[in-house]
């Protein structure tokens, strides 16, 4: 009888066996999840990060490239006893920042991810010479590392606006881009910011086995599952360092901007922005505090004017006015317009200067006439014959001023472009309750009033006014390495006014130089057309402009100046653009030259609160 | 003298010993794979696990053979005073160990590491045998059982002593071998039945679906199953379990479709079965005047009992900081640094391994220690891990076939001494391989005893090489005794 029991227990074992077996079958083969959880465990995924593409001028020279930097991290557990003093010493901290430091790592609400196994960081961007100090000493001090960073180098002290700035990325570039986690670093302003996905390469990937403290106990079967990182493309702008120097050494002590640009291509040559900044205030470890600095400033030194101060164009609008009375048969180019040193319809306001009477287009374009361009407007707006309202002649205006370019970003490869402001009637329908008339919006014939644009607009009028009728987008990068440029900066824009009347508009702005209001422009042997513009505006003096490009018939630069509070446009716009106009285009400045250089260069035109 | 020698080597089971040879071997590379390190160099270096469990291995063979050189009768002979002397080195262990993770059982001796507790096994197996070896030996006198269960319990408050609790309760795995020599089935089935009642209860104590008790309603369940069996084992009245099942199934889908309009408490419902069960039971025992129904009856409405008085115990009159030490120390509590995280990051490891496992020294979780005790307790991790499902299975089947084959062995005693031994032997192994795997998959409580030949360590392997080749030994010798 008790024989028997033996089968029970036999029995028991074999059933024993078979729940494990079949506990065993639902953990290894029916249950997915474990796989996962496995792979997430051991598998540190080490971010290997490429190095950021390298930045040129349009003639080669390197404008930005990359420096080693050097990180000091210290792993807690591995620290031994050492002479902190002389630890402080060789990286220029007090005990009391060391402690502070130390204590602050080991804080886990301010270092969440805190371990003992793992590195962390104690000191960023160590100085080369701090770095070759501290590898001499690095044995006496167990548990501290160096970890090799790059960071932004500039070979040149400018187009600080241009070339922007690198910066940790935030939250929300993180939600939006998976492609960051916390501790990268991105573009935060100009080709840095736009170019982006360009400049920043793709980032590799060394799989690392860890265990449960998280230290590394080698590569995952040596490495062959590893992704090398692929290092970011190299851009080559179309900026002219040298002229963006000279433009900016001229601006200085002054507020304003200048632009120049390639008008066959849209490349820009340069963009000033007065006043400026060294490009290399942005980098390691002083950029928040220069930032800050740079942000307090009141003459706004991080205000990219090229871009985003929207100034009234003053005087050198009225190209564009001309351009569209012809298009439209309001004018030709023999009618003429009398003036009697101001607009008599509205009995002599706005006034004007003294020159003959009446006038044609291509001489009131010369003398910067203001009757001529306020009798066009109230020619094509207030007659019935052409237009059934005045709200619809004015909107057939501000969809040519709109095809010139006015009004919305031209779509500059920056970021921050500000679109300026043209009205249209149901602007002005909401202000004069519908009823309103050319007299009412009259300074919009001379560029005042609500009419505002960005530099970057009144140059890219001189460029398509150059190439007569189109334009290119502008842009400021010429090349990405290995890559296409965007169409959008390829294709020509054309204009909605005919070829033809470009022509005239073109000879009125060589008079101008010739006899009229710009003959400061004028360099020997280059047919330089420009147009002056003084605009009122509500901080202060007149902003002193320069519209222009030279040669008059193969032209190879338009340009934009713009200096705040200058008074007229002839004073300190006109002579800033024909130097930057002779620098570019004969590569020196002539002796006869020299004394406006040092003049020019010598000015300050501040606003007188910052004193 | 020549000739019996030369016989011993062919009357000795090679069967097992081949099994014997296998574990040891796969184990060795395991604990290979386990104990791996990234910087380590050679797998024979004798400062690394391997190279000495290498060393603990090739020790073995020495003490197999002065197993086996030995007189059969030398261990009933010597029994009792192996067994003492264990005894008292058991009780110097506790004052004489030094503090090693909370447990006093390791006498350290310069380098080496001894734990006595693990040779004791064999020694109180031997005593028992030898207790029970006297002719016409009956289990069921009250004197008899008494001694033996003295003989059992003294090793095991020592080893408590030593707070070695897992070590401790290897020793009711005599119970089985108890049970095989005729202790009442009832004493194993309300001990058995008791330890998982106690389990499943603290396992799902807090745990409420709708408004019912997880663990009320699983162990009453368990409860009407098992006595459902006892009434096909002891009586195979199929009347009475067709009522039973019939009213089982009948409550529960109209519990089920009264849930539908209104919350239904059905571990009340499956309590209130046992009681009806039990009732039923009592009533058959009346009219048939059959005391075996009584009996059962009084099973049902005990285990209802005990699962209360848990309750009760656990919620009423502890602490709550002492539940959470008893729901940690059971491995119960979701504590993610301690014994829960053993048993996630083990199952991890196992499930990783699929079908067919990532290979020898291929494992990536064992190896980086997220499994703790990768290369002791939890070396049945590695196996899942690298092996996959096809290599933990015919490890298991070994193992099953291992403790099988130790059954026909002791079956095959002419001596009781010998097939008491041999039950002994079976019952620690069947004891260990179910608490440690068990562990391992997560299905037993965390309890850290040793996997059988594929855990690290010299004590461990030499206490169960001992405990195995006595019983060799005595076999090879069965026709002469």
């Amino acid at each position: 009888m008790l024989e028997n029991r033996r089968y029970v227990i036999a029995g028991a074992v074999v059933v024993l066996i078979l729940i494990f077996i079949v506990r065993l079958f639902f953990l290894q083969i029916v249950s997915p999840d474990y796989k996962a959880w496995a792979d997430s465990n051991a598998f540190l995924k080490k971010t290997l990060y490429p190095s950021r593409g390298m930045i040129y001028d349009r003639n080669g020279n390197l404008l930005v490239y990359n420096q080693p930097a050097y990180d000091v991290m210290v792993i807690m557990r591995e620290v031994q006893p050492f002479d902190t003093l002389d630890f402080c010493n060789i990286l220029g901290i007090t005990q009391e920042t060391f402690v502070k430091r130390i204590a602050d790592i080991r804080n886990r609400r301010l270092n969440p991810g805190y371990s003992s196994y793992v590195p962390q960081l104690f000191m960023n961007q160590l100085s080369v010479q701090g770095y070759g100090v501290l590898q001499e000493k690095l044995y006496k001090f167990p548990g501290f590392y160096i970890q090799n960073r790059t960071i932004r180098e500039y070979n040149y002290p400018n187009a600080a606006h241009i070339l922007g700035s690198i910066g940790e990325v935030n939250k929300k570039d993180i939600e939006e881009d998976p492609y960051y986690v916390r501790g990268d670093y991105s573009g935060r302003s100009g080709v840095e910011k736009s170019y982006e996905q360009e400049l920043r390469g793709v980032k590799g990937v060394e799989i690392l086995l860890r265990d449960a403290h998280g230290r590394i106990k080698g590569k995952y079967e040596e490495g062959i599952h590893d992704i090398a990182p692929e290092s970011g493309k190299s851009l080559t702008m179309s900026i002219d360092v040298e002229l963006q120097a000279y433009g900016e050494m001229l601006m200085q002590n002054k507020l304003g901007a200048i632009v120049m640009i390639e008008p066959a291509t849209g490349e820009v040559l340069c963009m000033v922005s007065a006043p400026t900044f060294d490009p290399g205030l942005m980098v390691g470890r002083q950029r928040g505090r220069n930032h800050a600095i740079l942000a307090k400033d009141p003459l706004k030194p991080l205000f990219d004017r090229p871009l985003m101060a929207c100034y009234p164009p003053g005087s050198t609008f009225k190209p564009t006015q001309g351009l569209i009375f012809m298009q439209e048969g309001v004018v030709t180019p023999e009618t003429t317009y009398s003036c009697a040193h101001g607009y008599t319809y509205r009995g002599g306001r706005p006034a004007c200067h003294g020159h003959y009477s009446p006038i044609a287009l291509v001489p009131a374009l010369a003398t910067s006439c203001n009757s001529y361009f306020c009798w066009g407007l109230h020619e094509m707006i207030d007659s019935r014959r052409r237009y059934p309202t005045v709200q619809e002649g004015f909107e057939v205006w501000k969809n040519h001023m709109v095809s010139m370019g006015y009004g919305y970003k031209l779509g500059i490869d920056l970021p921050g472009e500000k679109r300026g402001f043209i009205p249209n009637s149901q602007f002005y329908d909401k202000i004069y309750q519908e009823r309103w008339n050319s007299s009412t919006i009259i300074s919009i014939a001379i560029g005042q009033g609500e009419i505002l644009t960005t530099p970057l607009q009144i140059c890219n009028l001189g460029a398509t006014i150059a190439n007569r009728g189109y334009f290119i987008t502008p842009h400021v990068v010429k090349e990405i390495e290995d890559t296409p440029l965007d169409t959008l900066f390829t294709n020509r824009r054309y204009t909605s006014i005919d070829p033809q009347y470009y022509d005239y508009a073109a000879e009125g702005m060589r008079h101008a130089v010739l006899g009229g209001t710009c003959r400061g422009a004028a360099i020997p042997g280059i047919e330089v057309c420009g147009k002056t513009g003084t605009a009122e505006n509500p901080h202060g003096k007149d902003h002193s402009i320069f519209m222009g490009f030279a040669p008059y018939d193969k032209p190879g630069v338009a340009i934009a100046v713009f200096i705040e509070n200058a008074g007229f446009g002839a004073t300190y716009a006109v002579p800033i653009g024909k130097l930057m106009l002779e620098k570019y285009l004969k590569g020196e400045i002539s002796e006869s030259s020299k004394y406006t250089e040092e003049y020019i260069k010598n000015a300050v035109i501040l606003p007188n609160h910052v004193f | 003298m020549y000739s019996r020698k030369k016989s011993l080597w062919k009357t000795v089971d090679w069967i097992t010993i081949l099994f014997y040879l296998i574990m040891v071997i796969a184990g060795w590379f395991t604990i290979c794979s386990a104990s791996y390190e990234f910087d380590h160099v050679g797998l024979f270096d004798p400062s690394g696990r391997p190279g000495l469990q290498l060393l603990w291995i090739g020790l073995s063979m020495g003490l197999i053979f002065v197993i086996m050189m030995l007189e059969s009768n030398f261990y009933d002979i010597f029994a009792y005073l192996i067994y003492g002397m264990m005894i008292l080195l058991l009780i110097a262990t506790i004052f004489l160990a030094p503090d090693i993770k909370g447990s006093r059982s390791w006498l350290v001796m310069g380098p080496l590491r001894i734990q006595p507790a693990e040779f004791a096994k064999f020694a109180t197996a031997l005593a028992i045998a030898r207790f029970m070896n006297g002719y016409g030996f009956k289990l069921t006198t009250v004197k008899n059982f008494s001694i033996t269960l003295l003989l059992i319990f003294l090793p095991i408050v020592c080893i408590l002593l030593q707070q070695e609790t897992g070590s401790a309760l290897v020793y009711f795995a005599f119970f089985l071998m108890l049970y095989r020599e005729g202790m009442s089935g009832y004493i194993l089935l309300a001990g058995i039945s008791a330890v998982v009642f106690f389990v499943t209860t603290m396992k799902y104590a807090d745990e409420v679906v709708g408004i019912t008790p997880v663990g009320e309603l699983v162990v009453s369940c368990m409860i009407l199953v098992i006595t459902l069996l006892l009434i096909e084992v002891v009586r195979k009245n199929r009347l009475a379990i067709k009522v039973i099942s019939i009213a089982m199934a009948a409550t529960f889908l109209l519990g089920y479709l009264v849930s539908l309009f209104m919350p239904v408490n059905f571990g009340l419902l499956a309590m209130l079965l046992v009681v009806a069960t039990a009732c039923y039971l009592l009533y058959l025992a009346l009219r048939a005047w059959a005391w075996p129904y009584a009996i059962i009856a009084a099973f049902a409405l005990g285990s209802l009992a005990f699962m209360f008085s848990i309750d009760y115990v656990f919620d009423e009159i502890l602490e709550p900081h002492q539940q959470i030490r008893i729901k940690v120390s059971l491995g119960l509590e979701d504590d993610s640094t301690g014994a829960g995280y053993n048993v996630n990051q083990s199952k991890i490891a196992i499930g990783s391994g699929g079908l067919t496992g990532k290979g020898f020294l291929n494992g990536t979780q064992a190896k980086l220690k997220y499994v703790p005790e990768q290369d002791t307790d939890f070396i049945f991790c590695t196996v899942g891990e690298e092996q996959g499902f096809v290599g933990s299975t015919l490890v298991l089947l070994l193992f099953a076939a291992f403790i099988l084959r130790l059954i026909v062995l002791a079956e095959r005693q002419s001596s009781n001494f010998a097939r008491v031994y041999g039950y002994c032997v079976a019952s620690i192994f069947m004891f260990h391989v179910a608490i440690n795997i068990g562990m391992v998959i997560g299905i037993v409580p965390v309890i850290g005893i040793p996997l059988p030949f594929f855990s690290y360590g010299g004590s461990a392997l030499w206490a169960f090489t001992i405990l195995l080749f006595i019983f060799l030994r005595l076999d090879a010798s069965r026709r002469e005794r």
